[in-house]
């Protein structure tokens, strides 16, 4: 019988700092994630963490880490050539093929970035696949700012809002809370979808704000983040009511996921 | 086809003897001193050698979960770049248990087997070298209420006991232990069940009800005030089967020692924390209100049938005297308020 909790150890082939506290790991990896999933990462001694996958590619996939945890704050002094262990790839993630066709919004909060970049990357490489295509992603601060050269890569294809709750000195962009944005957003003709990914209290203002703003619940997806310690539907601590988060998410329709009550 | 034979205890003895040669015999058993106070035994489930060993005359604190869902099992050894499977014992299995917790391994079943895409390989290689001895039960306790949760009854075991004090009739439905009892003498089907207990409940149909507004309910906060989120409720229910991991190293080095997967529960501190600080259900009354859903409500309308059991160990062991029985009875008549409302 297969064991899916043995871990697989994976190389670290570089790591990017993105912030103070957030770090980009990119893992030689065969395990050829879809967009919006998650693994099992560990280190043998300090633990297991569910962990979004952030970006990948032929061989190769990136988390994006805060130094939150026992083993994230590990897996920070590895260095490219050392190993980490990983199971998975777990979890239903996006798919690409529900918003061909149509306007698609994205609004993130802080690190809720890292689990829609793979499919940001995806549509500005099949930029066809959609009519309009807005990003509203919003940080607490300059210095909390994700893939920041990429984000200027992605106006090239993409309406990008780039926002921090609070400027400094040096900051040029746009100030204010993500749920600001999109009070003021001017939609685009024909149907508009919306992907949702944050922490819990802006996943909650932003979605209230999206349904004012005329886009229905079924058009809205969201992706929750939840205690895992399996990933396989056995340990229990993801559940909400009837729904497994490893099972039928993280990525959720809005209008299941709205009647999901912690 | 099944036969029923009639021995006496020695003869019973005898018989478990030739069985504990080829199995592993599991069974309700007093832990002499192991109990929470100074010179009390605790009842749980564990190895048995004769029929003096069995206890019979109450429930056991604990479940027999624990034959096939360890409080702790080890999954794996580590050393350095080498991770080895835990072995385990691997002599089938026959465990003496009542018909309640046959219905509680089922639904054990059902989640480490079933849900999701694939069976959880440390459970399942346990499960599949059990065989259950049923224990008759014609009454059961004081705070049972297995009738009320359709889990008074079972057809799944090899052999059936009633255990008469002075001899023991048993029911062989396994015919590979027939030549086990082939001593004893023929006897009549005797096999029953409890068919009314003294606790009894009417579980509520939830799904015409607003659940938002049913979880606002200040029942929840009462809990709060008298939860005192130990999880004794989870650690004695036979059916809660939630885990954490845990890694262990050896010593001072990190690269060597073992994983882990150990008891959680949903009443106690910590299940839902995110290393990012987030977590849910901070208040006890929260907890109470998230398993008596998940019991009695969320589990049936995932897979059909309730989790709950109705063997009321949550209520025996409850510091606080909280009764999970009395809770149901409860949201059934908060239930019966909003939809008439």
């Amino acid at each position: 019988m297969n064991n899916p909790y043995l871990p697989r150890p994976q190389r670290i082939l570089s790591v990017t700092q993105q912030t103070a506290i957030d770090w980009t790991f990119r893992l030689e990896s065969d395990m050829a994630p879809g967009f919006g999933q998650f693994l099992e990462l560990s280190l043998p001694g300090l633990g297991e963490a569910p962990i979004s996958i952030s970006d990948f590619g032929p061989g190769w996939l990136d988390l994006t880490i805060r130094s939150v945890g026992r083993v994230t704050r590990g897996v920070f002094v590895l260095q490219p050539g050392d190993v980490v262990y990983a199971r998975g790839p777990y979890g239903r993630g996006f798919d690409p093929k529900q918003y061909c066709g149509k306007n698609l919004l994205m609004v993130t909060g802080g690190t809720g970035l890292a689990p829609v970049k793979s499919l940001i990357r995806h549509f500005l490489a099949h930029r066809d696949d959609l009519k309009a295509f807005a990003l509203i992603l919003g940080f607490k601060s300059p210095a909390d700012v994700l893939f920041a050269a990429e984000i200027e890569e992605w106006r090239r294809g993409a309406d990008v809002i780039l926002t921090v709750d609070r400027g400094d000195e040096q900051w040029r962009g746009q100030t204010g809370l993500v749920t600001q944005h999109i009070d003021q957003y001017a939609f685009h003709d024909g149907p508009t979808e919306a992907i949702v990914v944050g922490p819990p209290p802006m996943m909650k203002f932003s979605t209230l704000g999206l349904l004012q703003r005329g886009v229905s619940a079924e058009a809205i997806t969201v992706s929750f983040e939840r205690k895992m310690s399996c990933g396989l539907g056995k340990c229990g601590h993801c559940k909400i009511d009837e729904t497994y988060v490893c099972l039928e998410g993280p990525v959720f329709n809005y209008a299941k996921a709205r009647l999901l009550l912690d | 086809m099944s036969t029923n034979k009639h021995l006496s205890n020695d003869a019973f003895d005898r018989v478990l003897c030739e069985l504990g040669r080829e199995y592993r015999l599991l069974g309700p058993r007093r832990f002499p001193g192991k109990g929470a106070h100074s010179g009390a035994d605790v009842t749980g489930y564990g190895e048995i050698g004769s029929l003096s060993d069995l206890y019979l005359e109450g429930k056991t604190y604990f479940s027999p979960k624990e034959c096939l869902f360890p409080v702790r099992e080890t999954l794996f050894y580590f050393r350095e770049k080498d991770i080895t499977p835990a072995a385990f014992d691997d002599r089938p299995t026959i465990i003496f248990l009542r018909p309640c917790d046959i219905n509680g391994i089922k639904r054990l079943d059902t989640i480490f087997l079933h849900n999701g895409s694939e069976p959880d390989p440390y459970y399942a290689r346990r499960r599949e070298r059990v065989k259950f001895f049923l224990i008759e039960c014609r009454e059961g306790f004081d705070s049972c209420f297995c009738v009320s949760m359709d889990a008074n009854r079972s057809d799944d075991y090899a052999c059936a006991c009633r255990f008469e004090g002075d001899g023991v009739r048993v029911e062989i439905k396994d015919g590979s232990f027939a030549p086990f009892f082939a001593g004893g003498e023929d006897a009549a089907a005797f096999l029953a069940f409890v068919t009314a207990n003294k606790t009894s409940v009417q579980v509520p149909d939830l799904s015409r009800v607003d659940l938002g507004a049913l979880f606002q309910h200040e029942i929840w906060q009462e809990y709060s005030s008298r939860c005192i989120a130990c999880g004794r409720c989870n650690t004695s229910c036979v059916t809660c089967s939630c885990f954490t991991m845990q890694d262990v190293s050896y010593g001072r080095n990190q690269a060597l020692g073992e994983r882990r997967r150990v008891w959680a529960g949903c009443h106690i501190d910590g299940f839902t924390d995110m290393a990012g600080g987030h977590s849910f259900r901070a208040k006890n009354g929260d907890r109470m209100r998230f398993k008596t859903m998940h019991k009695i409500n969320d589990f049936k309308r995932r897979f059909g049938f309730h989790m709950c059991v109705g063997c009321g160990r949550c209520d025996d062991v409850c510091p606080e005297y909280i009764s999970f029985p009395t809770c149901i009875e409860r949201l059934g008549r908060i239930s019966r308020e909003m939809t008439h409302e």
